[in-house]
This record gives C-alpha cells, structure tokens and sequence, in this order.
C-alpha cells in the first residue's frame, strides 16, 4: 500500500468528515482529498515526475497537508524543513537531495529565494498566501495550483517501494542526513503506532509540532490513515489558547515532548475536569521527569499516558504500555507491535538483563538508507541475525530489566536532544567557526527545567576581538533553526584539550559539572 | 503612560529583536507570526511584565489576543494597573 491511499480510501468512507482544523479553515476528507488532487495535477503539469524530490518549506498550515499528499499522488517525493531554516541550510538540503521543486510561504519566500539561487535543480518554487508578483517562469501560486481542475490521469503513481519521503536529520558530523522512507516504511511505521494507540475514527488529535519534525509529520499521517480529525496548531507559545481549543474541539489525543509538559505543568490554574474527552496523551523525544508523569497523571485523570521512543530512521522504536507506568515510570517499554528492539554488547552478543549496549532494531519501518551517503548508511544498517537482512543500529545505549522492558542510558556519539529535537554540537560549532573574532568554540548540551536540555556554548575570542554573548546569539540565530541556537554563551581565554591538541567536548562538559 | 510602551519596546528590543538583525516594529505586528517569540520568549515576556509592572498574570491572560503585538501588550498591561488602582 502506497501512503497517498490512507487519504483516498478516508474520503471514501468519511467524504464529508472534518479531516483537518487549521486555525479558522476547516476541510473534510473529501476537500482534503480533492484538493491534493488537483496539486499533484498542478506539479505535474509543471514537470514533477516519479520520484522527483519536492521540498516543502512551510509552517504548519493546511497547505502543508495538502501538499504532502499532492506530492505523493504525484509520484514524488516529499522532504519537510523545519519553517525556520536559514538560506544555507536549506540550500545544502535542495542541493544534497536535488530538489525538482519547493513549495513555501509568503513569509518564508525571501529565504526561499536566496536557498534557491543557488539551487540548480529546482525548477518551480509554489508559494502559499503570495502577494501579487507578476507572472515568471517557475513560479507558481499555491492557491492558482489547486485551480487545476482536470483529474489526475494516472490513479495509481507508483508501488510502495519507491520512496515516500526524506526526512533530514542532524548527524554527528555535523551535516544533516536525508534519511529515506519507502511507502512500505511509513505504512508499517504508521500502522504500528495506531495500533497501540487503539486509534479510531473517533479520535480527533491535536497537534502543535512541527510537521517537518517526524512525529509532528506522523500525526498528520495517521490521521489520514484511521479517518481521524486533526487540528492543526503552530505553537505551544500560547498553552493556554492551545488547550482551549483542546476544549472546543473535545480532543483525545494529544501528543507532547517534554518542553510541552512542562509548561502545562508551570501553568497555575489548569483543570483536567476541563477536558473529558481526552483519552491519550503520548511523549517521546525525550524522557518525561518520574515527578511529571505522575502530575501528568494526576491531572488528566481520565487520559492514558504512552513513554515512547524513537528515531527519524525507523520513526518510532518502542511504547510502554500505560498500565506498566506506575511499575516502571523510567522505562520506555517494549518494541511496537511487529517489530523487534534488542540490545546488543559492544562485542556483539545479545544482552542479558541490567547489561548496557547499544539498542537494534529489526521491522519494516526500519529506513532503507541515507540518502547517497553510503558510508552513514553502512554504519547504521548492518548484519542482522539472518543472513537475508539488515537491522538498524541506533547509537543510543540502553538496559532491559529482567522482564524485559527497555530503559534509555544515553547516547553513543554527542547528539543533543534539544526541545525533542536533535542537535548535532559539530552543526553549531561550524557556524560559531564562521563568525569572524572566534578562535575556538565548543557546543554542549546543558539540563533546563523547561527544555530539558539547552544549547550551550563556549568561546574562546582571537587577540583584540570583542563580541558579546549577543553578538554570538544573533549571529547563530542568522544561520541556525531556532532549536539549535545557543541560549548562553560562555567565554574562555582558552578551551581544554586532548593530549593529541583536539578541543574536548567531553572536558568542557565535565568541568562544568564540576563546578555545579 | 508612554513609559509603559518604552519600557516594553525595549524589552522586546532586547531581548528578542536582536535575532533576528530586526530593527524596526509596527505597532500591530503579530510577534509570533515575525518569529521574535516562541513559548521561552512568552514565558520570559509575561516574567518581565510580572517583575517590571507588578501584575500577576493569569494563565486564561497568556493568549495572542494580550500578548502578541506591542499595541496588545500595551493594552494588557494598561487595563491591569487601572484595575488594580481601581481596586485600591
């Protein structure tokens, strides 16, 4: 089954079904369905072919929606960036997977547009709300897109083993990689998740992560999936107008990272009584405190909490069924239905209970590669038990108790789990090296109460130069998603080393908790 | 009364505009939708209001419709000290 059907065969069932919620546009199944239609009409007749990459560089609105699967149903293929990349990092992505075509947003067309320049292969930019621009090649409006009225020629554009998407992510070299999901990936991913989560039609999610981000991605995927109605949010910066609408709209699921829980919990005057209808709320990303799991619990009384964890490589590794919560809060359970998650010794072996090594994972959601990087590729996808397949390597450490269930101990490499999302300390590192008047720069990860983990960084100035912590800051947040961008700044006459002369990040991290 | 929008420009100036290499901001520009807040900016905004104007800021108040452009905030933070003074 290719991923564009969970769409079709909804609007077969729930035609007039309120699908998604985005701010005040509410469509059904069947708009949903019809107006991807007429997009993927709109890419091909601009020249997007089976398996052409198309970048969708947009916050999360309805247009999203409509575009991932426009781009499906088109044959090609889809790659979410995070609304608040800057030009050269989009650029690198639009070069590395060379894009056919973007799609973005007024607000976002400047950035779009520098990325752009520099980008060869793309050959069509769609922008979403534009203003008047007069009439040039390659440029088309999102809303003249959906005008298209003739139906799509060919019903089915592919198989399910071409590509559905590439899904970038922080590697620790400090380049993203694409990491790439067939059909066949996405729907066991997605029918693993709502299997578990016991989804029905009758659930109504609400979601405010980022859909470039995979499990704010997911939401919209299965949603489409079960016939489930989604609303749509572009921030938690407002909780209280979020959980409002949480009200008006009787959500039942509600997925969150950490960050989220916080704030709900730093929230003064929430009742839970406030919202009957919700019966899951999820975590994944990073691990919920035991003291907020147990508030968590306490104040949506009636919702079951599901600790998960994952990765962008197989989307999501393993659930702890809620009624072992209160047996084992620190655990993050079992792995998702049809799959398997073992640990494996560093020489090895499988590992017996309490004994820490890395965490493999064997399923069909496990990612096929990444993208034309077969040396990355080769060290996440290795040997597995038999001889015909390859399982996935994820980097993280893990322990299982004697009956089983998983705990995560940390990472192998120095990735930075930063508001749930990954950030590699090398990524920022190599812009701080790119500011004129740094000499020396090391990026670490330290405890928030509400990030859980913020961005650390610490600099050591050439002679003469004098840059404030500002300076840095504002040079970062000119070149960084948002979620990488160093909150301190630190400066050192000089920052520690190895013997061999190389800066440590691994000195600079203990000093610090040293001092603490 | 002026102090008040004073004093919140240039917290916003501050704190949030340097970023983003920004200089200039309208009156009515949604901060959200300008990418100059996310949820720590709000949160550090409705500190500064607490600390700065000495007002308790309810959660039902931490909403767009009060805290999302200069004229908003202004707005909030006005209508709070008239109703504490009225209240005094």
């Amino acid at each position: 089954m290719r991923v564009e059907r969970f769409l079709t065969e909804s609007a077969l069932c729930h035609r007039e079904k309120t699908a998604l919620v985005a701010g005040v546009r509410r469509l059904s199944f069947g708009e949903l369905d019809t107006l991807s239609d007429r997009f993927a009409r709109a890419l091909a007749r601009e020249g997007v072919q089976r398996g052409d990459r198309v970048v969708i560089f947009l916050d999360n609105c309805w247009e999203a929606v409509v575009a991932i699967f426009g781009v499906l149903k088109a044959g090609g293929v889809f790659v979410p960036i995070n609304p608040s990349t800057k030009e050269e990092k989009l650029a690198f992505v639009l070069n590395n997977c060379r894009a056919k075509a973007l799609v973005t947003q007024e607000r976002l067309f400047p950035v779009a547009t520098v990325a752009r320049e520099v980008a060869a292969s793309v050959s069509l930019i769609v922008v979403a709300r534009a203003k008047e621009r007069p009439p040039q090649p390659g440029y088309l409006r999102f809303e003249d897109a959906l005008e298209t009225e003739s139906p799509l020629s060919a019903p089915d554009p592919g198989i399910d083993l071409d590509l559905a998407m590439l899904v970038y992510t922080s590697g620790s070299t400090g380049f993203p990689k694409g990491v790439m999901m067939t059909h066949r990936n996405v729907v066991a991913a997605a029918t693993s998740v709502t299997t578990y989560l016991e989804n029905t039609a009758d659930d109504i999610i609400l979601n405010v992560l980022p859909i470039s981000f995979d499990y704010g991605l997911y939401q919209v995927l299965m949603a489409a999936k079960v016939g489930i109605t989604l609303v749509l949010e572009k921030s938690f910066a407002f909780p209280q107008a979020v959980l409002d609408k949480m009200k008006v709209e009787r959500v039942t699921g509600l997925p969150l990272v950490p960050t989220m829980a916080a704030m709900i919990l730093q929230m003064k005057d929430i009742k839970g009584s406030d919202f009957p209808h919700l019966r899951y709320i999820t975590n994944t990303a990073a691990a919920l405190p035991p003291a907020h799991i147990a508030r968590l619990q306490e104040l949506f009384q009636g919702a079951k909490l599901f600790s998960m964890y994952g990765l962008t490589e197989c989307k999501r590794c393993t659930y702890l069924p809620p009624a072992e919560l209160t047996k084992r809060p620190a655990s993050v359970g079992i792995a998702i239905p049809g799959t398997e998650a073992y640990v494996v010794t560093e020489d090895g072996r499988r590992a017996g209970p309490g004994e820490i090594g890395e965490l493999v994972i064997r399923g069909a959601h496990v990612m096929t590669g990444y993208w034309e990087n077969p040396e990355a590729t080769e060290r996440a996808l290795r040997p597995g038990p038999f001889p015909w397949e390859k399982v996935l390597y994820t980097g993280d450490l893990f322990r299982t108790d004697k009956d089983g269930f998983l705990y995560f101990i940390g990472r192998k490499d120095d990735i930075i789990k930063s508001r749930g999302e990954k950030v590699s300390p090398k990524e920022v590192e190599n812009v701080l090296y790119g500011l004129a008047g740094v000499r020396e720069a090391v990026v670490i990860g330290v405890p928030d109460p509400i990030l859980g983990t913020t961005i650390k960084a610490i600099v050591a100035l050439a002679p003469e130069w004098r840059l404030s912590e500002r300076d840095i800051i504002r040079y970062c947040a000119n070149h960084l998603e948002d979620f990488m961008v160093p909150k301190f700044v630190e400066f050192r006459d000089e920052l520690p080393k190895t013997e061999s002369g190389k800066i440590s990040r691994r000195l600079v991290g203990n000093a610090l908790e040293a001092a603490e | 009364m002026k102090d008040i929008e004073q004093k919140i420009r240039q917290f916003i100036a501050e704190n949030f505009m340097f970023r983003e290499d920004r200089s200039a901001l309208s009156d009515t520009e949604s901060l959200l939708e300008a990418g100059l807040i996310d949820s720590t900016g709000v949160l550090e905004l409705v500190g500064f209001i607490e600390t700065e104007f000495h007002i308790a800021v309810a959660d039902a108040d931490i909403v767009p419709e009060n805290l999302d452009s200069v004229r908003t905030i202004v707005a909030y933070v006005k209508g709070k000290l008239a109703a504490a003074r009225a209240a005094a």
